[in-house]
């Protein structure tokens, strides 16, 4: 495969052909943050905070989806990608019940780690407080849509790795939900093989395992690398505590 | 069938035609269709029954006559007079006295010498209301099926290409991308199967131009896309139909069964060793799938969300295959610009924009319908003189094209040429066609709202800067319009527009601020007329809080 140039924050770097931006600056710890991304699945470029700005080009691309070239110019933070970050996530905390004080994620979640990185201190957009449900019908996890975010790891882990495609959206905009099977609810569900695996790759307190309280809910990503290893390499790489 | 027989047929039709007397048309597409027109359609065929007329009469239902406000439409192909607002009564007097005594029902009677008629030029629009659109022998009689008979048997695929490239035929959707290059693109994409798709997902509020062309016309969409099928190598082509429009869906389906049977699709079309077959895709109701990726996502039975670009269709398309997606309009244009050359094509409208375009012309203004006008023309003559002007003791104030996703242009750019970058200068698109004129009556800060709850409500939910900017983007409209917003909540509202602009994931979402942000450019002070001063708010704790859902 051929090697492509690039320029990232004004230093040069190489990457495989094919690569996509996000994965050329994780190797090289520039930071870019993400949200709907999860290393083993497939990208979507939903939620938008990994758009970086790349030079000639007019839009903002997503650094997951958008595959390197010869001589790109790439910044992948400046002041107007760190405000719109800074609002993507604002209006995210605005768009769910997010309460961290009781929720079983807390200091575990990835909403409240990215609130933190891009530095956001206040809402400036009305809480909307919407009327949204608890499922607790399944036998030994929760879905809290309060705390969904839409990235739809669950989904696309279920769909992709467990191949159960248990989970899947319904609505539209604002009143997209995530829902199980048919909207049944999560315990009459035939096709959920209890797995865990939308646990474990939910990035914030909506998908939980029973028992858990406040700030007791770890999520443990790293078993999405040790299958995609196993099943592409047949390498039985052991994970460790992650 | 051969080009030769393909002649044949069509002097055949002429020639029968020709025999009749009169041909009765009436408007039998959506428009008309809604108040009575199948009623009026039943009561000319009976009443030319009851004179013992029907050897030297035919009453045929056709497209869109054009002037819709003033439906049902009826109109003598012989003479070309047209009648409006045809009740029963009118319907049994066309025949008793226009018909048997040719006495003119003056009452009734349009006048078809005004600019409304005479200033526009047709193209795609050529045989919508002309023709029977259930009928493919009036579609070749009218040259039909010519263009695609000269494509497939004397001419190279790269040589379609080069001639829609030549002609400067542009994406009809709103983009305004070159046909042409798209087509060249598809055809050098490698791919054991290529697909053609046409969108006819149209969906902006006040626009019907596919529709009219779909009931009008359907034959012309359909050797459009054949045409495209042998340019680029493809064997199967979808047309994605909203399921609002059952008329054209219906029409498309004859047509398409028609076509088969003729040997215009199918099989070995037209005696040569091309195969193409349309199928149809109906639309479940979502705005968003007129995107092309989200309606590629629909076709293949998916929730219909848009993913990021590229890779683009015409490299990865329906089932991962180059795909070629195309406007209903712009398929129209392409058996026209065969038959008469890329040079006759060329020659009409600007220097980057070529061609005409068909607007649906709607809201405030005397003559709402279709019209087809050349690229470039004022917008003063569409709205002035076409139109009709604002109805009487009101004041034009804006036109606004592109449906949710363009913008508004004022009273000060009346002269501004109507095409691609001029719009776009001015922070409007060509769009799809719809053009909406609002009078001093209308208010613009509502127009915004209005524009905006539509984007919210039609968002696909997956992207966070549409899903979650346009529901407060609304709030604050909302606010603004319930006099209770502030100049703090302007920033909000400027700050959110251009990031859900610039950040959003498709279409929908980048050009979901466009109306809010040319209303503001425009007309600023109307925003501003309704805030809080300042030091009211600061005064009243509790309107803070006072937001409302």
């Amino acid at each position: 495969m051929a090697v492509k140039t690039l320029t990232i924050n004004g230093e040069q770097y190489s990457a495989q052909e094919g690569e996509s931006i996000l994965s050329v600056a994780r190797q090289h710890n520039i930071p870019i943050p993400t949200l709907c991304h999860l290393e083993g699945l497939s990208t979507v470029g939903a939620c938008r905070l990994c758009v970086v700005q790349i030079e000639g080009i007019p839009r903002l691309l997503p650094a997951c989806t958008t595959k390197v070239e010869e001589g790109m110019v790439i910044q992948t933070a400046n002041e107007r990608l760190n405000k719109y970050r800074r609002m993507i996530v604002a209006l995210l905390a605005s768009e769910g019940n997010h309460v961290c004080a009781v929720c079983v994620a807390n200091n575990h979640c990835e909403l409240q780690d990215l609130a933190y990185s891009v530095g956001l201190v206040r809402v400036r957009y009305p809480y909307l407080f919407p009327n949204k449900q608890l499922d607790a019908t399944h036998k030994d996890y929760v879905m809290d849509h309060n705390r969904c975010v839409l990235c739809t790891r669950c989904v696309r882990v279920c769909d992709e790795v467990e191949g159960a495609h248990v989970w899947d959206v319904a609505g539209r905009g604002i009143n997209s939900e995530i829902i199980t099977g048919l909207d049944y609810s999560w315990g009459n569900s035939q096709t959920c093989t209890e797995c865990g695996k939308c646990v474990m790759v939910c990035p914030t307190g909506a998908l939980f395992e029973k028992g858990v309280t406040v700030s007791e809910m770890e999520k443990k990503k790293g078993f999405l690398k040790y299958i995609i290893t196993a099943r592409q390499k047949k390498e039985w790489v052991s994970i460790g505590n992650e | 069938m051969t080009l030769e027989d393909l002649q044949e047929l069509s002097e055949k039709e002429q020639l029968r035609q020709a025999e009749k007397k009169h041909r009765i048309l009436y408007c039998s597409a959506a428009g008309c269709a809604s108040c009575g027109s199948d009623k009026i359609g039943a009561v000319l065929k009976a009443k030319i029954k009851e004179h013992g007329l029907e050897k030297e009469c035919e009453v045929v239902g056709t497209g869109c006559l054009g002037l819709c406000g003033e439906g049902p439409l009826v109109k003598l192909q012989s003479d070309q007079t047209l009648y409006q607002n045809v009740d029963v009564q009118a319907a049994e007097q066309i025949i008793e006295s226009h018909i048997v005594k040719n006495l003119p029902v003056t009452a009734k009677k349009v006048d078809t010498t005004q600019p409304f008629f005479i200033s526009q030029t047709k193209i795609v629009l050529e045989n919508c209301g002309e023709i029977n659109s259930e009928s493919i022998d009036e579609y070749i009689g009218v040259r039909g099926y010519e263009a695609l008979a000269k494509v497939v048997n004397e001419m190279q695929p790269a040589e379609v290409i080069e001639e829609i490239r030549k002609s400067g035929l542009r994406g009809r959707g709103g983009a305004g991308y070159s046909t042409g290059l798209k087509w060249g693109i598809v055809s050098k994409a490698h791919g054991e199967q290529k697909y053609v798709v046409c969108n006819a997902d149209e969906g902006d509020p006040g626009a019907f131009m596919d529709r009219s062309v779909l009931e009008g016309d359907p034959h012309r969409v359909l050797e459009g896309m054949a045409i495209a099928g042998y340019a680029v190598g493809a064997t199967q082509g979808y047309v994605y139909c909203r399921a609002e429009y059952p008329l054209a869906i219906e029409r498309l389906k004859l047509a398409i069964k028609l076509a088969e049977k003729m040997g215009m699709l199918g099989n070995r079309i037209l005696e040569s060793q091309f195969n193409f077959r349309i199928d149809i895709r109906i639309g479940a109701g979502a705005f968003v799938c007129g995107e092309e990726t989200a309606l590629l996502q629909s076709i293949e039975g998916k929730r219909g969300n848009p993913k990021p670009r590229p890779p683009y269709p015409s490299e990865k398309g329906l089932w991962g295959m180059p795909t070629l997606i195309n406007n209903v309009e712009t398929f129209a244009n392409i058996a026209p610009i065969i038959r008469n050359g890329s040079e006759w094509f060329a020659g009409i409208g600007t220097e980057k924009s070529k061609g005409t375009k068909v607007f649906a012309l709607a809201g405030n203004i005397r003559n709402t319908g279709l019209i087809e006008v050349p690229m470039g023309i004022p917008l003063r003559k569409i709205i002035f003189d076409i139109g009709g002007g604002t109805p009487e003791g009101t004041e034009f104030k804006a036109a606004q094209t592109g449906g949710p996703s363009g913008g508004c242009i004022p009273k000060d750019h009346l002269d501004l040429p109507v095409d691609y970058e001029s719009l776009s200068k001015v922070g409007s698109i060509m769009g799809s066609g719809g053009m909406i004129v609002m009078d001093s009556t209308s208010k613009m800060v509502d127009v915004a709202k209005f524009f905006m709850q539509f984007c919210m409500d039609e968002s696909c939910g997956k992207c966070i800067p549409c899903r979650v900017g346009t529901r407060h983007i609304y709030g604050l409209l909302d606010k603004i319009s319930k006099k209770k917003a502030t100049q703090d909540d302007m920033v909000l509202l400027q700050e959110l527009c251009t990031m859900v602009k610039e950040t959003s994931l498709c279409g929908l979402g980048q050009s979901a601020p466009n109306p809010v942000l040319s209303t503001l450019r425009f007309f600023r002070n109307e925003y501003e007329e309704l805030l809080q001063p300042v030091e009211i708010y600061q005064g009243e704790p509790g309107v803070v809080a006072d937001f409302e859902k």
